[in-house]
């Protein structure tokens, strides 16, 4: 492939804690990952998935090694382009995190706002909402959505800002089998329409058919698909 | 209704009113936080009505001498509190050049029994009935009537004044009591307005004041006033008059320097004033701790919905402008009910205790600036507590 890398890592070790506290939690980690893919990152509670999410996702700064996210170096990266890169993820959430004074639409339109005022944020808001099967949801505060309109007003607002990288950990596992399933084959039908890099964390087995690839982790390395 | 101001915020902000939102979510802790800011603000108001009617009311007594310049015995704080001083003063000021004519007034504190019963404490003010004294219009025409016998004027805006007395006095009665052994018709009335001090004023000849006060001498006056030639600069004829009394036992000042003076001293130095700027300070506290409150649980509440704002790629000046949003509404729908208070409260007060208590505009808007500033001082201390929203600690 002669395109560069949606994300591209070397040799990241990543360590909790100073001192006599000190526990590295990530070992040696590499991978690649092209524009374009959906992957789904696997591996046993405590193996270090969510931390090596956090780190490609700008949330966390690179301690050691190389972390390449869309061209740019995270390792050293100021605070400023942190802030600018994520403006270019999207990211959901285990917990839908949803802003409970939000309506469903308000709750998207701020994945849209992060980028300026624009004149049609409300249809643009409003059309994902659609697309997902919540049109007559938009005026509804999260507590009166289900589990699953939540989950899925959470994918509707990372989605609506058309990002370059989703980030998602675990994004079903507060739903029944059947709307995560759901919500999985809407990301990969939205993911190849727009060319987004999607890379998720999930223990859903039914999931595994519609990744492109699959990376275990085991103890903090990268075992396998990196 | 809500919504329409959602869409008018949002029109101001140029983004969703994310703080507005966050406040009428919950409901019964925006209205807590509005009624605290109003309560402070209710607080500030009657203080500063107070102050502003002492104040007021210290002044309205100097505005009816009909004099430029005071001369009181240099141990006066007020008008009312000076040792008597010697009536050769008054002479010596009359021949400086300048000087068109001089008067002096005797001043006393007397109680007075009225009809029904009740007490009155009243300023009495003793004026030579041959010149003009005061700028009061039933004053000088009854100077005629005071010349001749023992008859005075009371104020009719004096506090706890008998109401059915007021009416027969103001209908063209009269009403003889005795204080001192001495008997005194009151024939009419005036009105100079209440204070801090006594409950009114009355009005009496020299010779009348004399036999009320045995003990006070007609060579032993409390004020002299004196009127400028037209035309004279006032200042320049007080330092004039300065120089040409003996040093040490007198003060010569303009009525208006008088005045402030007094003021000054009034609210600064005695208990009542510095009780009234102690309330003002004490509800800007209130006011600044409850919005502060409001502001920093709202904060500590939202932390996860802040970090996952932050996580999106929202900056520090989003959540910094979400949180001065609060503040700025809690100020505005403070202050309206507030002031309304405040204005009922006045009017109330004002009836009952014949103090000048007035709204006025620039007392109402340097309150409303003042609760705006104070809130975005509270919104900007309150927004410390963001530095613990860690988007890492979302997943
Ligand atoms: N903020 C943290 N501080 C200290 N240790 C942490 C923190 N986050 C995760 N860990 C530890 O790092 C290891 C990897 O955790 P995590 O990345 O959450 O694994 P996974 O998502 O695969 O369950 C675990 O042992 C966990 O206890
Ligand atoms: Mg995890």
């Amino acid at each position: 492939m002669s395109a560069p890398p949606a994300i591209a890592v070397t040799r990241l070790n990543h360590a909790f804690g100073v001192g006599e506290a000190e526990r590295q939690v990530l070992f040696d980690v590499a991978l690649e990952i092209p524009r374009g893919a959906l992957v789904v990152l696997m591996g046993a509670s405590g193996s270090g998935k969510t931390t090596l999410l956090t780190l490609l996702g700008c949330l966390r700064e690179v301690q050691q090694g190389s972390v390449r996210v869309l061209g740019t170096e995270l390792n050293d990266a100021s605070e400023q382009v942190m802030v600018a890169l994520r403006r270019r993820f999207g990211f959901i959430f285990q917990a839908h995190n949803l802003h409970e004074s939000l309506t469903a639409l308000q709750n998207v339109r701020m994945g849209l706002d992060v980028h300026g005022p624009a004149p049609g944020a409300d249809d643009a808001a409003a059309h994902v909402l659609r697309l997902l099967g919540l049109g007559e949801r938009l005026d509804y505060k999260p507590r009166r959505l289900s589990g699953g309109q939540k989950q899925r007003v959470a994918v509707a607002r990372a989605l609506v800002g058309n990002p370059e990288v989703v980030f998602a950990d675990e994004p079903t596992a507060a739903l029944d089998k059947e709307s995560g399933f759901e919500v999985v084959a809407l990301l990969r039908r939205l993911a190849k329409q727009r060319g987004t890099t999607t890379l998720m964390v999930t223990h859903d087995t039914r999931i595994l058919d519609l990744a492109d690839r699959i990376i275990v982790m085991e103890d903090g390395r990268v075992k396998e698909g990196g | 209704m809500t919504a329409a101001l959602t869409q008018i915020l949002a029109h101001l902000l140029g983004r969703l009113p994310i703080g507005w939102l966050q406040l009428i979510h919950k409901p019964g802790r925006f209205a807590a936080a509005v009624a605290g800011v109003a309560f402070a603000n209710l607080l500030v108001l009657m203080q500063l009505g107070f102050l502003g009617a002492l104040t007021g009311s210290i002044a309205l007594p100097y505005r009816a001498l009909e004099a430029d310049i005071l001369i009181q015995s240099s141990d006066a704080n007020t008008l009312q509190d000076g040792s008597p001083l010697p009536r050769a003063r008054m002479l010596e000021a009359l021949a400086v050049p300048g000087v068109a004519s001089a008067t002096t007034v005797h001043v006393g504190r007397l109680d007075w029994r009225q009809p029904n019963g009740s007490n009155v404490n009243l300023d009495v003010l003793g004026i030579n009935p041959g010149m003009p004294s005061l700028r009061l219009p039933e004053v000088e025409a009854a100077r005629p009537l005071l010349a001749v016998g023992s008859f005075a004027l009371v104020d009719r805006t004096t506090r706890g004044l008998d109401p059915v007395l007021r009416a027969r006095l103001e209908a063209g009665g009269t009403q003889r009591f005795e204080a001192n052994g001495h008997g005194v018709t009151v024939t009419g009335t005036f009105s100079i307005g209440g204070g801090f001090g006594a409950d009114g004023y009355l009005v009496v000849s020299d010779q009348t004041f004399l036999r009320l006060f045995r003990n006070r001498s007609p060579g032993a006056p409390n004020l002299v006033l004196l009127r400028a030639t037209p035309g004279e600069d006032i200042a320049a004829l007080v330092g004039r008059i300065h120089a040409a009394l003996p040093t040490g036992d007198v003060m010569v000042r303009s009525v208006m320097e008088a005045a402030a003076a007094d003021t000054t001293f009034q609210t600064t130095r005695r208990p009542v004033g510095i009780i009234f700027g102690f309330g003002v300070a004490i509800g800007v506290l209130v006011g600044g701790i409850i919005v502060y409150q409001v502001l920093s649980t709202d904060v500590a509440d939202h932390i996860r919905e802040y970090a996952t704002f932050k996580a999106m790629g929202y900056g520090r000046g989003t959540f910094l402008s979400i949180v001065l949003e609060e503040a700025m509404i809690l100020a505005l729908a403070g202050v309206v009910p507030g002031a309304l208070a405040a204005a009922a409260l006045y009017a109330g007060i004002s009836a009952i205790t014949g103090l000048p208590l007035a709204l006025e505009a620039p007392r109402l808007a340097s309150v409303f600036v003042g609760t705006v500033l104070l809130c975005l001082l509270s919104g900007t201390v309150a927004t410390r507590r963001l530095a613990r929203a860690d988007p890492a600690e979302l997943f």
